[in-house]
């Protein structure tokens, strides 16, 4: 009999993760060639993240939005459109036939937003017209004096402070009682009373409304998925996480508060940072768990070249980050850490992290220096640029790949894709790219 | 007293340059001797910036203190001496794109090498940029994007640009988020820039300073 999960180490348990990931035990392939297809890109993804020679490069675009653009959609039909989001990204599939997707990660149902009149973002079809990217509304959403209060309680604090803050729909939550007040009968009838307000009721039933909204969508998705998969295709993505750093400093305190914080309120910034390691461990862990899928994203923000200096990377940013990413390897988990921007600055500082464990994925960071810095360290992916795919000509991007292949992907360990989402693409330099990968990439 | 003021700021002792500010005010000092102060203590910071020894957060605290401390010092004089002007520069993140963050270190960077800088903030129309190019007589405009929708909008505000005959008077620079020089050659600008620092020497390099 199988060991117990609670019993096997952390090798064991990545072990038997990878196993599955590769294997699918009880999935059904929608034929015996898509099951093949789908083992030997499983196999060169896995091999590179061991930092082994693969067959070849694995290679797939970071694709973002671009199925969508490609299948004449807009923006707007990519939040609203769940059926002709699954249609595209289907085209997109069998047309480029990536090694593996990203998910639907990004491309998020707007209804729900709607209904929950989020104020974090404005997106298409929304306040944006309809070829627009939805963008972030950066903010103080939360203070700098309440620290203590998101330390101390962060389930409680997002519950009636933070939420009522993001989603207009959501403002009488800030009536929600204590939860841990909840004791002994005689106690108890006070708390519920917040669930008697009209108010109250209405944010609640709003929020009914856009769980049935997310859950039509996931019918939708979700389908997507299994289909993808019984297609042949692996995941990129099974799940996501963030360095706490960017959790509090992107949605809570925004970075300006988050920059100035670093000098006013250091001990409250680190503390609060410190509570949110397990917070995040669990969202990357419940996520893997649910997908099958060990490799778990983590986009980096505040962290990239010119955003702070090396001593306070140190201080501030890196600290909890290594904590998350080792608490997720604790569970057999694979932190992918995407580095958007530059992090030339930093590649001597996290090359510390236990051999073979991650995978660092680069948009704009020299890959001849992260292959000479990070090249023992870990598997490292990327970094064709985003601009040359969509301004470039596929000889240049197939002569980019070429460079790639031979210099950071030497001796394996390499996976070849690019940046952050190839939206604007055109079709030709991604094509272009799934051919340099597939044509130089061969090792053997 | 003023050099300890100085001194204060450019190391990013908040609590003291402010207490230090209130003093001098309470002694009766100059208020334009103390926004001197605070100028020359920018300049350490642009500096600083430049050599590598400062990033995000000082800039953003060096610009918190100059807030407070010209608040402090009485609004009707809270206008920070300036240097001549070594030319102008109109600057903007271009339209459907939100982002400012990158935008707003390249004008405090500006700002500190002498320019004067008129930031359209975010979301800028093509007309709105050849309108301020207009009206200020800029020499130089910036156009800012984060999102990869930026590239065809930097593209159609040089055209505009163009269009309005305003091409060959004033130098086009594109940054930010995902840009490169290959975006520089498809939106027609004439230079692209990495950092706050590569606008300056931009800037200088086409208007001098």
């Amino acid at each position: 009999m199988d060991k117990a999960w609670k019993d096997m180490t952390p090798d064991e348990r990545l072990a038997k993760r990878l196993d599955d990931y590769v294997a699918m035990p009880g999935f059904e392939f929608a034929s015996s060639e898509a099951e093949a297809l789908y083992r030997e890109r499983a196999t060169i993804i896995r091999d590179a993240f061991e930092m082994k020679v693969p067959v070849r490069v694995p290679v797939f675009p970071s694709e973002g939005f671009f199925p969508i653009l490609n299948a004449g959609l807009t923006m707007k039909d990519a939040l609203y459109n769940y059926e002709a989001v699954a249609e595209a990204i289907l085209a997109y599939l069998d047309e480029f036939q990536p090694d593996a997707w990203f998910g639907s990660l990004a491309i998020v149902p707007g209804r729900c937003f709607d209904i929950l009149d989020y104020k974090l973002y404005d997106w298409p079809g929304q306040k944006l017209a309809g070829h627009l990217m939805y963008q972030m509304n950066e903010g103080e959403y939360v203070t700098a004096n309440e620290y203590p209060a998101l330390a101390a309680d962060p389930s409680g604090f997002f519950l009636s402070k933070y939420l009522p803050r993001v989603f207009g729909a959501l403002e009488p939550l800030v009536k929600m009682p204590l939860l841990p007040t909840i004791q002994e009968m005689p106690m108890t009838p006070t708390a519920l009373l917040p669930f008697g307000m009209p108010d109250v009721q209405e944010a609640l039933q709003k929020l009914m409304e856009a769980g049935n909204e997310a859950m039509r969508w996931m019918q939708v998705m979700g389908g997507l998925g299994a289909q993808v998969r019984a297609l042949g295709f692996t995941d990129w993505a099974g799940g996501a996480a963030k360095a706490p750093f960017d959790a509090i400093g992107d949605t809570l305190r925004g970075t300006q508060g988050m920059m100035l914080d670093m000098y006013r309120h250091p001990d409250e910034l680190i503390e609060a940072c410190e509570r949110f390691v397990p917070l995040m461990v669990e969202m990357g862990v419940s996520a893997a768990n649910m997908t099958g899928v060990p490799l778990i994203f983590m986009p980096l923000h505040k962290g990239a070249d010119g955003f702070m200096s090396n001593a306070q990377f140190e201080k501030f940013y890196w600290p909890t980050l290594k904590q998350v990413m080792l608490g997720l390897v604790e569970e057999g988990c694979i932190p992918v850490m995407f580095a958007e921007g530059g992090y030339g600055q930093r590649l001597e500082i996290v090359a510390e992290f236990p051999k073979g464990k991650s995978i660092w994925w680069f948009d704009q960071t020299d890959m001849k220096r992260v292959k000479e810095i990070l090249g023992d360290t870990c598997c490292i992916a990327g970094n064709v640029s985003t601009a040359l795919m969509a301004a470039g000509t596929p000889d240049e991007v197939r002569a980019y790949c070429r460079e790639l292949i031979e210099t950071a992907g030497k001796d394996g360990g390499f996976i070849l894709t690019n940046g952050c989402g190839v939206d604007h693409a055109k079709p030709e330099n991604v094509r272009a790219l799934m051919e340099a990968g597939k044509e130089y990439g061969v090792y053997r | 007293m003023s050099e300890k003021l100085v001194s204060a700021m450019a190391d990013m002792r908040e609590d003291e340059a402010l207490t230090l500010v209130k003093d001098l005010l309470a002694e009766g000092t100059d208020p334009m001797e103390i926004l001197g102060a605070a100028r020359e203590a920018m300049d350490i910071v642009g500096k600083r910036f430049e050599s590598g020894q400062y990033f995000l957060p000082e800039l953003i605290m060096a610009g918190e203190m100059l807030n407070q401390i010209t608040v402090l010092v009485k609004p009707e004089v809270a206008k920070i001496p300036q240097a001549e002007s070594k030319g102008t520069v109109v600057i903007g993140s271009v339209a459907g794109d939100i982002h400012d963050i990158g935008k707003n270190i390249v004008t405090f960077m500006l700002e500190v090498n002498g320019f004067e800088v008129y930031d359209l903030g975010v979301d800028v129309s093509p007309q709105a940029f050849v309108d301020a190019i207009k009206t200020h007589k800029a020499a130089v405009v910036g156009l800012s994007g984060f999102l990869t929708l930026a590239f065809d909008a930097m593209k159609e505000t040089v055209t505009a640009i163009e269009a309005a005959g305003l091409r060959d008077s004033v130098k086009v620079m594109v940054g930010g988020g995902q840009v490169t020089d290959k975006i520089r050659e498809y939106t027609g600008a004439d230079a692209y820039g990495d950092d706050a620092m590569e606008a300056v020497g931009l800037a200088q390099d086409w208007i001098g300073g």
